[in-house]
């Protein structure tokens, strides 16, 4: 088994997770925990990760920062989590269930390469 | 008196062992288990000739008390270690006092269980000493309970008090800088301690009982004390109430299983339903999600048998909590179950092929029952699996009995 990282990217809508209603937020955050549910019944997930704000700073050379993560994209990662496949072609598997493609997002998978 | 002695030592056994354990050291211990065992003996032998005393408890006290004062003044560990102690406590001319009142009782009996439940030693040899030394039970209902022989019981005991005494471990509540981590071990041991008890294999149900009930007490223990009157601990408390209000509903004459839809709910324990909500209650503050609490309110949701949708739908929820916080086969098998209650049997039977459980006869029976009465061969075969695979006759008893509906 190895550990792949799902980032899940989404067109970036800025503090929109603050405008929802709590049964709005309930009926979004549902799909997820039926998804990670799901992984972790196969004991695939590792770690399940966090949800990002959509605002962000880019920090670069020369002190040069600038508003929004999202300026050379227009989608934004939207969040992580860290699943255990056989191999990229199983994780890939795996992450075709995530509820994000559903409203028009994209998981980047990728293997992690163990540090020691 | 005949089964004065058995219950008296089940209850003060463990205290007298705690509070001469507190006193000579852990190095000792088996030295507080000999004087307590000497003082049942010293008690049997005494109340068959002159009958029992007035009070039972305040006579093995005393006894106790006077074996340790004798062992102390006759052996080096009070000239070599606690005399000094003592001299430079109160510079005065030492005495030896034996403590056994209510209040040290309880504060050893909480310490005794933080040095048990050492992360160095391994989980059943926790449990073991901890079925000896805090709840009392001889080496014989040890092994019973284990279904282990009495010779292995007895090296697991003493290996562990060997690693203790290695480790130097005192018999003290730690300090709060690493009382949450301690306190987790302590948990994880009670916890198991239960589940020994309530899912045991062995056919002595009082034995078992026992076990469940000694566990809830040492919990309670805990609650009862303000540095450990902790969240989870309340939660696991609640947890253990709920599942032990089904206990005798659970288990028919014979010992054998008796599964929850058929249960007689008349005789569910009211009363430690109620328990189980007024900890469920306290459980509900600071910011952690123990998986203490997640099985809590899934117990909770079982303490009502009627099946509406919103019961379904929080337990799925619940399981889908409770295998991101920490995977194991049984909580997978369960969700699946709640996935059946909520989207369907073929949702359930897909959610279920994604699982590699095919070695676990559980995992057969239940893809056995999602399949009856959809499609009854592959039920069939399931089934048939499973059985070849179950080793308990209670677990092989219930496999047959679903077979015999679809044939």
């Amino acid at each position: 088994m190895k550990e792949f990282l799902l980032i899940y990217r989404r067109e970036a809508v800025a503090g929109s997770l603050q405008q929802m209603s709590p049964e709005q937020l309930q009926n979004m955050m549902k799909p997820w925990q039926d998804w990670m549910g799901s992984l972790a019944a196969q004991n695939k997930l590792v770690d399940k990760g966090f949800r990002l704000e959509g605002d962000g700073n880019v920090v670069k050379p020369d002190s040069i920062v600038t508003n929004g993560p999202y300026v050379e994209t227009k989608e934004a990662v939207g969040g992580y989590s860290i699943i255990k496949a056989k191999d990229l072609k199983e994780a890939g598997e795996l992450a075709k269930g995530c509820p994000i493609l559903k409203v028009g997002g994209s998981v980047e998978v990728r293997a992690i390469i163990a540090m020691d | 008196m005949e089964g004065l002695i058995p219950h008296l030592f089940r209850t003060e056994y463990r205290k007298i062992v705690s509070v001469l354990g507190k006193k000579f050291g852990f190095d000792q211990i088996e030295i507080a288990e000999d004087i307590a065992s000497e003082t049942f003996l010293t008690a049997a032998e005494t109340w068959g000739l002159r009958g029992l005393p007035a009070n039972p408890t305040a006579w093995l006290y005393n006894v106790a008390k006077n074996k340790a004062i004798n062992y102390l003044e006759h052996h080096q560990v009070f000239d070599g270690k606690v005399a000094p102690a003592l001299k430079r406590e109160k510079d005065v001319a030492p005495e030896i006092d034996i403590d056994l009142s209510p209040q040290n009782i309880n504060d050893s009996q909480l310490q005794m269980m933080f040095t048990i439940c050492h992360p160095s030693i391994p989980i059943e040899a926790q449990i073991g000493l901890s079925l000896r030394i805090l709840c009392g039970f001889g080496i014989d209902e040890i092994a019973d309970a284990f279904l282990v022989d009495k010779d292995t019981i007895n090296k697991r005991l003493f290996r562990a008090k060997q690693k203790l005494r290695e480790e130097n471990v005192k018999i003290v509540l730690p300090a709060a800088i690493e009382l949450d981590e301690r306190l987790q071990a302590v948990l994880r041991t009670i916890y198991l301690l239960f589940n020994e008890g309530y899912y045991s294999v062995s056919r002595n149900k009082t034995l078992r009982k026992d076990a469940c009930f000694e566990a809830i007490r040492l919990c309670f223990m805990l609650v009862e004390n303000q540095s450990t009157n902790k969240p989870d601990v309340n939660a696991l408390l609640s947890l253990m109430c709920f599942h032990a209000s089904r206990f005798d509903a659970r288990l028919n004459e014979k010992g054998e299983q008796v599964l929850y839809e058929e249960q007689d709910t008349t005789r569910w324990d009211t009363d430690l339903i109620r328990k189980g909500e007024y900890f469920l209650n306290c459980s509900a503050s600071g910011t952690r999600l123990s998986k203490y609490h997640v099985e809590a309110a899934i117990a909770y949701w079982h303490t009502n048998r009627e099946d509406t949708p919103e019961k379904w739908e929080s337990i799925l929820n619940l399981y889908n909590q409770l295998l991101i916080i920490e995977y194991s086969p049984v909580a997978a098998l369960n969700r699946t179950y709640a996935v059946s209650k909520v989207r369907g049997k073929q949702a359930a039977i897909d959610e279920a092929k994604k699982l590699e459980l095919s070695d676990n006869h559980f995992y057969l029976t239940l893809l056995g029952e999602l399949y009856s009465n959809l499609d009854n061969n592959e039920a069939i075969k399931y089934f048939e699996k499973a059985l070849d695979l179950a080793k308990t006759d209670s677990d092989k008893n219930t496999i047959r009995k679903k077979l015999a509906k679809l044939k």
